[in-house]
């Protein structure tokens, strides 16, 4: 296996609440980078900040959905969520600030670092959101 | 130093893995989002959480392994999860500095 100029396509769909399978999803790209011979440390990166996306989906937003695009040129996954939106995503990039209720803190999230460490790991992060209708975070990571 | 000679000297406890996993650090933190941020590959990471997403953590952050402190347990699902993906779990009733200091003199 091995990205000889074409691309590979992953779709998943991430459970609400569902801490059990929380990080399947980046675990199986994971899997799938390392098969197709991405550099170690490019694929620790891209998968990190996926997780950091994902933990926020399954903690903050319903679910959602993540669609992942492996090109020789870059990784790119966008995750998609019809949670209640952010309202200040200034604030939600600040280190520390966090909205997770205590039930989560419990498990050790609600750190407030799942935007910022997206931000460290990534080379671009995109984050769109509109209130009321849910969250689009895109992490870009290049290969060359 | 492998996982098993540090399971050995220690007298710890290992519940999943073969030991055979180099450590090259220790790192200590119980928030998940700090430890996949700042754990370097090959650690060793002392911890008391205990839920299930510690498993994802330590795969993803690429630690040589979860060292459960102060006698900390886990259920079953967490270990057949660990198991599943790779990811080595030990236990010991010391607490987390005390693994700390005694693993540092070790590696």
């Amino acid at each position: 296996m091995g990205l000889s100029g074409q691309k590979v396509t992953l779709r998943y769909t991430i459970a609400a609440e569902d801490f059990i399978s929380a990080g399947e999803a980046s675990s199986h790209v994971k899997k799938t980078l390392n098969k197709l011979g991405i550099s170690h440390e490019l694929v620790k990166r891209f998968t990190i900040a996926m997780y950091e996306a994902e933990i926020n989906t399954v903690i903050h937003a319903n679910g959602g959905e993540a669609y992942v695009e492996i090109t020789p040129e870059k990784l790119m996954v966008r995750i998609s969520d019809n949670g209640p939106g952010i309202s200040d995503i200034e604030k939600a990039m600040m280190e520390g600030w966090s909205t997770a209720p205590e039930h989560i803190s419990e498990m050790g999230f609600g750190a407030g670092m799942g935007l910022p460490n997206m931000k460290r790991y990534a080379d671009e992060l995109a984050v769109e959101s509109e209130v009321g209708v849910g969250t689009v975070v895109t992490i870009t990571v290049y290969l060359s | 130093m492998k996982v098993k000679t540090l399971v050995e000297e220690l007298g710890m406890t290992l519940i999943t893995g073969d030991g055979e996993k180099e450590i090259t650090g220790i790192y200590a933190c119980d928030l998940l989002s700090w430890v996949i941020s700042h754990a370097k590959t090959g650690d060793l990471w002392v911890t008391v959480m205990n839920n299930v997403n510690i498993v994802a953590v330590a795969s993803l952050a690429e630690v040589a392994c979860i060292v459960l402190a102060e006698g900390v347990t886990v259920d079953e699902q967490v270990v057949n999860k660990a198991s599943e993906n790779g990811v080595t779990l030990l236990g010991s009733s010391m607490p987390t500095a005390e693994i700390i200091v005694k693993t540092s003199k070790l590696i």
